[in-house]
């Protein structure tokens, strides 16, 4: 049986500097798997190489068996980048964004189908968006981004999401939006890998965690329980300690 | 306006200004979405060898920039990937290789005094030959962005996630940079090789100061190129300026006049909510 994503030993390097050194991970379906650790830890560098958006510079993976580079069954993937690509120079209104989250089921020559735009439908109403499906995307806050990010990813209806620290710099109430729809679409099965800094209200849903530190995971099992200062709400989470290079490239 | 469409040259020439009208700002519009607004600037000059080498071996110059501007556009997609440091430096090193390469051909060729209709454009010189190369890459252009539209829209949004989508992301790339490519040589009878990515980008900037749609926008854009190019040839011919610089500058004013409605719809929109 084939589980969504296997890595062994994956090392990454961007400009000659190691960012993942040797990592061991395997994604098992049905899984909520949070990566977690300080900034520049490599977090986002190993979700992304899980996607072969990275290339590996020794060891390899794997998606549902295959090297990314021979995946071909992209429509079982939904990823969602960090909020800061919404969009380009040019305006997009919410539902062309989500609409687009259809494009590895559609083929160059068919139009827009009824089943397209129910996808899209629902994948708006599940974010609590469907007011907005009209407005620019550009113009929303920081967590009304994100929900279409997400619902971008919830249109293609895949098998496994991929995100990206989607919880980063989000509202309260769209955090519970965001959990809310995670669990909705863990009770149907689906996988999902998600980087995250603080877990907030998707914390009962995580059924394991990784920590990364320096590019090696260190941690594996239950998520680490903020504890002492830590575990005020509203704690801003920083980590002094950790290296403060580049951090954009790894975080 | 009417009688002046007896003549035959002007019928060519606003037949070319609708067609590049048309067919700029919707490249622009996703080339603006890319945020390579200066790509077909970039491209423009690079044809400018290609015309020079057209003078100079007194073949078509339009066919010459044809081919050379879209091998330019590959080579600016590639060196845009390889390098991500310092890729604005080769991407200069290009730009006035290719201004100076078109100067130096035109000039061995002795017709160098006809470059200047190529930098700033004389659409009421267009040749029935010519017309039909214009309209074909025209058609062209605005099939591939049919044909093309829905993946470009996100392959210009989001490289990675174009990738994690499965697009074929390095054909979608050089197929957007030789879109640009034909465009320009569509542009560069009407406005010049210096004036082409104005034609690109400005339509582009006023309509989405009134959109809030990708498709809206398009859409818009084209309506403002039209305009721009049509009214600009009328205006052009009518009070004897050149043409190239009237169609610009006419797509200048309207996007101040965007600037200016988009501020108050937004000052109306903010009030009533």
């Amino acid at each position: 049986m084939t589980v969504p994503f296997r890595m062994t030993g994956g090392e990454v390097r961007l400009d000659r500097r190691p960012v993942l050194r040797g990592v061991d991970l395997t994604v098992e379906p049905g899984e909520v798997l949070a990566v977690m650790g300080p900034n520049g830890s490599g977090k986002s560098t190993l979700i992304r190489s899980l996607l072969g958006l990275i290339p590996l510079s020794a060891g390899r993976v794997e998606l549902y068996g295959v090297p990314p580079s021979r995946f071909r069954d992209w429509k079982r993937v939904g990823y969602v980048p960090q909020r800061l690509s919404v969009g380009g120079g040019v305006p997009a209104t919410v539902r062309e964004v989500v609409s687009s989250g259809r494009i590895a089921r559609q083929s160059r020559f068919r139009p827009f189908s009824a089943a397209d735009r129910r996808a899209v439908d629902r994948a708006l109403e599940a974010v609590g968006m469907v007011h907005r499906a009209r407005d620019s995307a550009q113009e929303l806050s920081g967590g009304q981004q994100q929900r279409v990010l997400i619902a971008r990813a919830l249109a293609g209806e895949p098998d496994v999401f991929v995100m990206d620290e989607p919880t980063a710099g989000v509202d309260a109430a769209s955090q519970e939006t965001l959990a809310r729809t995670l669990r909705d679409q863990v009770a149907e099965g689906r996988t999902v890998v998600l980087v995250a800094h603080e877990l907030g209200p998707m914390e009962p849903l995580i059924t394991r965690s990784v920590v990364l530190e320096n590019g090696l995971i260190t941690h594996e099992g239950a998520p680490p329980r903020p504890r002492g200062e830590c575990a005020r709400p509203g704690h801003d989470h920083v980590h002094p300690h950790a290296p403060a290079e580049e951090p954009h490239l790894l975080s | 306006m009417i009688e002046l469409l007896s003549y035959d040259f002007l019928r060519r020439a606003l037949i070319a200004a609708v067609l590049v009208g048309v067919a700029a700002p919707a490249v622009g519009t996703f080339i603006v979405q890319r945020r390579l607004a200066l790509l077909g600037d970039g491209i423009g000059h690079i044809a400018l060898t290609g015309v020079g080498l057209g003078l100079l071996t007194r073949s078509s110059p339009t066919i010459l920039a044809l081919v050379v501007s879209a091998l330019g556009a590959v080579a600016i997609e590639l060196l845009r990937v390889r390098t991500r440091t310092g890729g604005d430096v080769a991407l200069a090193l290009l730009f006035y290789g290719g201004l100076a390469g078109g100067v130096l051909f035109a000039n061995l060729s002795g017709g160098s005094a006809n470059l200047g209709s190529y930098l700033f454009g004389s659409i009421s010189s267009v040749g029935t030959g010519d017309l039909y190369i214009v309209a074909g890459l025209a058609v062209a252009v605005i099939a591939i962005l049919a044909l093309f539209g829905r993946e470009l829209f996100v392959l210009c949004q989001d490289e990675e996630v174009a990738r994690a989508s499965g697009l074929p992301v390095r054909f979608l790339s050089l197929l957007i940079a030789i879109t640009a490519a034909l465009t320009v040589v569509v542009a560069m009878r009407a406005v010049g090789l210096l004036l082409v990515s104005a034609l690109m980008v400005v339509p582009v900037a006023a309509a989405q100061q009134l959109t809030r749609g990708f498709r809206a926008t398009i859409g818009l854009a084209v309506i403002v190129g039209v305009v721009s190019s049509v009214g600009g040839l009328w205006v052009s011919v009518d009070a004897d300026f050149a043409p190239g610089p009237t169609i610009v500058l006419l797509a200048m004013a309207v996007f101040l006049a965007a600037v200016g409605t988009g501020r108050l719809v937004r000052m109306r929109r903010t009030d009533v909510t």
